[in-house]
């Protein structure tokens, strides 16, 4: 409330230093027992160190940041409130529309212009995973309106059913995928089902809790799952039975001797991006068709309201199996290629991490909208992969991330609680919800 | 028996430390409505400050240990309170009044930014203390077992004790305590009457994080060792005490906490201790699906 009343005028100059002082305090407060001082082990017994310096530089930055911060925002302010009366350049559904195709067109055409540079291609390709995810999980979250915070045990058990198939029958990659899918849309529906009492935040604690159940079942079932060490040498997909291999097995084709090709690495790393790329299109497309049958429109009335569902005569539980069922398959499948591309799974990729960083895409992005997805994931990963030199900072980026986009659009990148289909313009008022 | 009762010692300590963790967790749901994720962290975070004050006591030669012991809970309260208060005021109170999901997602990255922050700043490896309060009472010594209660388990519930009293009264007898309770009820009411919400939200983060502190402490002085993850586990375990006292009420928080820290050293002791953790999830959403409003507390009223 403050905040907003202290905003209404300009700030003097001095007015400026005394707020930036009083962070500068804080910063020192805060920054005595963490950065001022520490313990080493020496000899086996701890030492305390003190680094003042460090803490003298933490403080000033704290205090330049916030002067120079609060500054700037007051020329924002200044100009926008200059601006007002200027219609404001809505972003346009065609606007959108636009956008989404200049996205997919430079995705198609990235391993053309960056055909020699692997880690431009692995980047992407792991963009692309987190884009399905998001895309997954925004079916739970951003249209049913369920928040989910283990969506990760889907991404395990659609990695795993792959691994074991494997491991034990020898299935391939695409024979396992349909299975893998359905295992964990059957997962979705089993722990979906106790919990449809629950809504808010208990839901998510409860999804958290089958999360870390899924998890420690992993490192402690060795039987099953090999334990902490995981499984290995996951076979990679073929091109309709075409290997990516440089000497294939008797009796069958490579992908390069089959095209009359030089063999390369590359091959490999460029068709497992155009695959996610095949995946998460199809998980688009799919997705978007769905939201406008009668489920997907279902699901936007329980996230907006349930009780009016129920009055309606909504079968709720089935509404929000199917969000949690689709969601859950969708997840599954990315486990699967996850799998396939890695070549081992170890529980160490499926935990709570992994799944916050997923939620935080969706709602990042602005629950619900397909492209704010893409957005957030390339934001999310991306972030922390330009401060890939000083690695040991990429999770506090991260975190820091999480929080600095939240508090400036706390609905997301792009905001999207618009229905996906109106019965009649003029009937529909009070569009904000 | 004699096993079964030295289970019933360590799972009453740790219980006692999971209640005052809750604490934290119930009166800021109870508040403004949201789970704080980075409460766990900030756990975390008064272990660590109690590992380098116990290293500075000892530096100077402070043996005393009467005199160690509280400076070190009054150095790791003050400046855990500014952590939370400062939390509060950069990740939460910029989101009042927008969505729900809002300042949980902020939450998250709040509590993944304390972790990798003290892990930058005090080490990715584990602190080892030396013992604090050495010895213990022998209560029981059968042929092969001998049950025992140290210093540290009789301080560690002795304090808890001791908090809960004072809480209790700050709650339910003090100015303050009124306006805590008015703003869980409504906020913007109380605000009409001239309280200040934004403080008291700041205060009973403060409070929460000065709880949290002294949990923190007793954990350092109980196993003497601590790492920059311990408050994540934590956390889940301490909301699971919330959840099932029945999150918003205070006694609730203490007796979730008591009955997970025995499950949790029951079943380590006679099932599994790998699956100690899937046994308190476990709880934790058989709590929910019967009896979502907890032990103590009330159900909540949906009105349309």
């Amino acid at each position: 409330m403050s905040a907003v009343i202290i905003a209404r005028h300009a700030r003097t100059p001095a007015e400026r230093f005394k707020d930036a002082a009083w962070v500068a305090f804080v910063a020192l407060l805060l920054g005595i027992p963490m950065v001022g001082l520490t313990t080493v082990d020496e000899g086996g017994a701890l030492t305390v160190q003190t680094r003042f310096g460090m803490l003298a530089i933490f403080v000033g930055v704290s205090f330049a940041g916030r002067f120079i911060f609060r500054w700037i925002m007051d020329q924002v302010r200044g100009r926008r409130a200059a601006k007002s009366a200027v219609a404001k350049a809505d972003r346009t559904p065609l606007a959108i529309r636009v956008i989404g195709w200049a996205v997919l067109g430079a995705s198609v055409a990235l391993p053309i212009m960056f055909s020699e540079n692997r880690y431009v291609i692995d980047t992407a390709t792991t963009v692309l995973i987190y884009v399905m995810l998001g895309w997954g999980l925004n079916v739970v979250v951003g249209l049913a309106g369920l928040l989910d915070l283990g969506y990760v045990a889907f991404y395990a058990v659609g990695a795993y059913t792959y691994a074991l198939l494997f491991s034990h029958f020898g299935w391939t990659f695409w024979e396992a995928l349909p299975v893998a899918g359905a295992m964990a849309a059957t997962f979705g529906i089993l722990l979906g089902y106790p919990i449809l009492r629950l809504r808010g935040d208990y839901l998510a604690i409860v999804t958290l809790g089958f999360g870390e159940i899924i998890r420690v079942i992993l490192v402690n079932w060795t039987e099953l799952s090999n334990g902490p060490n995981g499984i290995g040498s996951i076979p990679r997909p073929t091109l309709f039975g075409l290997p990516f291999e440089r000497n294939p097995a008797e009796g069958t084709q490579s992908f390069a001797t089959f095209f009359g090709l030089d063999f390369s690495g590359m091959h490999r790393i460029i068709f497992l991006y155009y695959l996610i790329l095949v995946l998460a299109l199809l998980t688009n497309v799919f997705v978007s068709r769905l939201r406008k049958l009668p489920v997907g429109r279902a699901w936007e009335a329980l996230r907006e309201d349930e009780i009016a569902c129920k009055a309606m005569g909504m079968n709720v539980t089935n509404v929000k199996l199917s969000a949690f069922a689709i969601g859950a398959m969708l997840g599954g499948f990315a486990g699967v290629f996850f799998a396939a591309r890695q070549g081992f799974i170890s529980p160490e990729s499926f935990t709570f991490t992994e799944s916050a960083t997923i939620l935080a895409i969706v709602v990042l992005g602005g629950m619900g909208s397909q492209l704010g997805v893409v957005l957030a994931a390339l934001v999310l990963v991306l972030l922390p992969e330009l401060g890939r030199n000083f690695s040991e900072y990429r999770m506090l980026m991260f975190g820091t991330a999480m929080v600095l986009i939240m508090v400036w659009k706390p609905s997301g990148l792009l905001a999207s609680r618009e229905p996906t289909i109106r019965l009649n313009k003029a009937a529909a008022t009070g569009g904000e919800a | 028996m004699a096993y079964a009762l030295q289970q019933l010692i360590n799972g009453l300590t740790l219980g006692a430390v999971y209640g005052l963790i809750a604490i934290g967790y119930t009166m800021v749901y109870g508040i403004i409505g949201m789970i704080n994720f980075a409460h766990g962290d900030i756990f975390m975070v008064s272990a660590f400050i109690a590992v380098t004050a116990f290293t500075l006591l000892a530096a100077f030669d402070i043996t005393s240990l009467p005199l160690a012991l509280t400076a070190v809970l009054i150095t790791a309260i003050f400046f855990t309170s500014a952590y939370g208060w400062a939390v509060e005021r950069m990740a939460y109170r910029p989101l009042r009044g927008s969505t729900r999901l809002a300042p949980l997602i902020s939450a998250i990255g709040m509590s993944i930014f304390l972790q990798n922050m003290v892990q930058l700043t005090q080490g990715a490896r584990v602190k080892p203390i030396p013992p604090v309060i050495e010895g213990g009472i022998e209560l029981w010594r059968t042929a092969d077992f001998t049950v025992q209660v140290s210093w540290t388990q009789i301080m560690i519930v002795l304090v808890t004790v001791v908090l809960m009293v004072a809480f209790t009264w700050l709650i339910t007898q003090t100015a303050f305590g009124r306006q805590q309770r008015a703003c869980e009820q409504d906020s913007t009411m109380t605000a009409l009457l001239g309280i200040n919400v934004d403080r008291t939200i700041s205060a009973t983060f403060m409070l929460g994080a000065a709880l949290a502190a002294v949990a923190g402490v007793m954990v350092t002085v109980y196993y003497g060792v601590v790492d920059f993850f311990i408050g994540f586990v934590a956390g889940i375990k301490a909301f699971t005490a919330a959840v099932l006292g029945g999150i918003g009420s205070l006694p609730g928080a203490m007796l979730g906490g008591l009955i997970i820290g025995l499950i949790e050293a029951f079943w380590a002791a006679y099932l599994s201790p790998e699956y100690k953790d899937v046994a308190t999830f476990a709880i934790l959403i058989l709590v929910l699906m019967f009896r979502p409003s907890g032990l103590l507390g009330r159900p909540e009223v949906e009105k349309v």
